[in-house]
């Protein structure tokens, strides 16, 4: 068997000639591995969709699913590397991204700074709610060897009393941050707001940073490593305890700056936010392969096109239902992901 | 100034306020009876009770309301389609990972509750359903004039009745159920699936007879909660109603039907109390300090107690 390191580097090397994926590779002629094959897919079916809608609805709907694809993937890149790392199915992890958006209403409104520095501030206030849960909650029942069933109830715990808590101090009243959601930007025929554009570039910096983190830097790879295979990474000599702590930081702090960005995007919040966006984050992680970094991120931005697009077939009240209808039908016919290894799964 | 936690005993000693808590904790108790079946004895995590619920709460309130049936039709139909959904759900999502298991069985109550919001026409939508209740409440009367004259004024007394029968019928109904040999399975494939399986026994068909059977007792709390409000909306089946349920099922205890009732007097209790605790708070304040309780509830006692009340340790399919 390869080393953790090694493997996690290389997921798609050992999926090749497996699954659905594969075989829509094949049919795809050329196609190497899932990835190959997810572009082809996504290819195939923005080419079906512009031929019965026209490529400016097609393109206008991409667009938008750029905008959420990117909080999604900057909130499922955490939920992934936290299963990974500690076999942790937070539920939690969507009110993570309430906190950091009411953080940034706490900073950017009441206290009147400017957005960029609340939304600074948001992100390390979630890091620091993440590694506090860690300390208090996880790390003591980890020690204790607790089942999964207990750490369930108890991420669910914890995401009662973040949700409602919040709830208590600002109450159910949609609030606002400081920002101009109307003005919008037109290029090529397509409209984006000029706040929904600032999203996807912070989105994307963030995203591409953090897959050059995973990859190039010694922590980035070691948590890839300990996501892969804890035993095996302990026993080369990786010091764990701080892995997982920086995990928390890493995985709470991008919850809490996704949670800024939604707010930013859709123009309010509401203490139920990051729980409607949970499942959303859970489509995005099992699309992905859970416990897969790169593939939570392809999989948070493929459900916000999925999303989209789907507006242009059903009522877009529905939007949500599909990524819902998305999670099921992965899970059914190919559980282990886009990216994933199968063993994870049964 | 005022204090800031004045509290006022008079609610607790009113008769409306304990008929109040018991329809609720009688059809929390009916509801967490099918947790208490597939979590505390098969070993599956199902997070997806609230969708039951809803499932045959609808089924019914339609079959009456749109498509003109009695009530007492209506009921074993909705009961007969709640089941049918829990096989549904379960034929494919059974061969997962118990906690892939739970995430799509919370995907599954979305979608449900989604539906209810959405398809208007036979829902109403965030409107509501109204008007399914008609011959319960005739039924309610009759019995009302069976009781002594003192409580003629407590009309929710019936439904009291009522539902607590059904705690008990469906109670003993379980606990015979799970000392017969079917029961052994599902406790055999709870402490260890290959050994059941290498004895011969369809561990699938067995979880899928679990997840039915809680899918109907859902369906039978939807009745009760339906009742109780006259009118049906998406707001009642959230999934926070589901850990309401396994806050129930762990303080009552796992592994323990008899638990599950004691439980929700305990929980429902103190949920409804919170509504007489005069704090300085708006009503929707005070609704959150109510979930904030159950999470600490739920964490605290995970961690501190998690064989609750009356569950025995060495039956606690906690640590696996």
């Amino acid at each position: 068997m390869a080393g953790p390191a090694d493997s996690a580097l290389a997921p798609a090397r050992r999926e090749r000639s497996r699954g659905a994926g594969a075989a829509v590779a094949r049919l795809t002629g050329g196609g190497r591995g899932p990835l190959a094959a997810t572009t082809a897919l996504v290819a195939a079916l923005a080419l079906a969709l512009v031929v019965g809608y026209g490529l400016h609805d097609v393109a206008q709907r991409a667009v938008n699913g750029l905008v959420s694809g990117s909080y999604f993937a900057l909130g499922a890149v955490g939920l992934t590397l936290v299963y990974g790392t500690l076999r942790l199915v937070n539920f939690a992890h969507g009110d993570l991204l309430t906190f950091g958006a009411y953080m940034a209403f706490m900073a950017n409104v009441t206290w009147g700074l400017p957005l960029a520095v609340a939304a600074l501030f948001a992100l390390v206030a979630t890091a620091a709610l993440g590694v506090l849960s860690e300390r208090v909650m996880w790390r003591p029942m980890r020690g204790r060897g607790a089942g999964l069933l207990q750490l369930l109830l108890m991420t669910l715990g914890l995401a009662f009393v973040i949700r409602y808590g919040i709830q208590m101090i600002w109450g159910t009243l949609p609030r606002r941050l400081d920002v101009d959601v109307t003005a919008s930007i037109g290029f090529l025929g397509l409209r984006i707001g000029r706040t929904e554009l600032i999203v996807v570039i912070v989105g994307f910096v963030v995203l591409i940073a953090i897959g050059v983190m995973l990859r190039r830097s010694s922590l980035g790879r070691q948590m890839r490593a300990l996501s892969d295979d804890m035993s095996l990474a302990e026993a080369t000599g990786i010091d764990t305890d701080r892995v997982v702590v920086a995990t928390w930081v890493f995985a709470a702090g991008l919850a809490g700056l996704a949670g800024v960005l939604y707010t930013a995007a859709i123009g309010t919040m509401t203490p139920n936010l990051g729980f409607f966006l949970l499942l959303s984050l859970f489509a995005a992680v099992i699309l992905g392969g859970i416990g897969n970094a790169y593939g939570a991120l392809a999989g948070g931005l493929l459900l916000g096109l999925a999303q989209e697009w789907s507006t242009l077939l059903f009522d877009p009240r529905w939007k949500v239902a599909v990524g819902f209808a998305i999670l099921i039908a992965v899970l059914i016919v190919r559980p282990q992901g886009l990216f994933g290894r199968r063993e994870r799964t049964l | 100034m005022t204090p800031v936690l004045a509290v006022s005993f008079d609610a607790l000693t009113s008769a409306g306020f304990w008929i109040g808590v018991g329809v609720l904790a009688g059809t929390y108790a009916i509801f967490t009876l099918g947790l208490q079946l597939n979590v505390g004895f098969t070993g599956i995590i199902n997070f997806g009770q609230a969708g039951f619920m809803a499932i045959g709460a609808y089924a019914m309130g339609i079959l009456v309301v749109r498509a003109g049936w009695s009530l007492w039709a209506a009921l074993p139909a909705a009961t007969a389609i709640a089941t049918a959904a829990g096989v549904l759900l379960g034929l494919p999502s059974l061969r997962l990972r118990a906690d892939y298991f739970a995430i799509v069985t919370i995907a599954f109550a979305e979608i449900v509750r989604y539906v209810a919001q959405n398809a208007r026409g036979l829902t109403g939508g965030n409107q509501g359903l109204l008007g399914f209740d008609d011959e319960w409440l005739d039924l309610s009367d009759r019995i009302l004039g069976w009781l002594p004259a003192s409580v003629q004024d407590q009309f929710l007394l019936p439904l009291l009745i009522v539902v607590w029968i059904a705690v008990a019928l469906l109670t003993g109904l379980l606990m015979l159920l799970q000392r017969s040999p079917w029961g052994r399975v599902l406790r055999a494939i709870r402490e260890d699936e290959d050994a059941a399986r290498a004895l011969g026994k369809n561990v699938l068909a067995y979880k899928l007879q679990s997840i039915a059977l809680a899918a109907a007792l859902g369906a039978i709390a939807g009745y009760f909660l339906a009742l109780n409000l006259s009118f049906l909306s998406p707001e009642s089946f959230e999934p926070q109603f589901t850990f309401i349920g396994f806050t129930i099922l762990i303080l009552g205890g796992l592994a323990s039907y008899v638990g599950v009732a004691l439980g929700s007097v305990i929980i429902w209790t103190l949920l409804e109390a919170t509504r007489f605790v005069d704090l300085p708070l708006a009503a929707e304040k005070v609704a959150a300090l109510r979930f904030v309780i159950v999470g600490v509830a739920l964490i605290v006692l995970v961690a501190f107690r998690p064989q609750g009340i009356v569950g025995k340790r060495e039956e606690m399919v906690l640590r696996d």
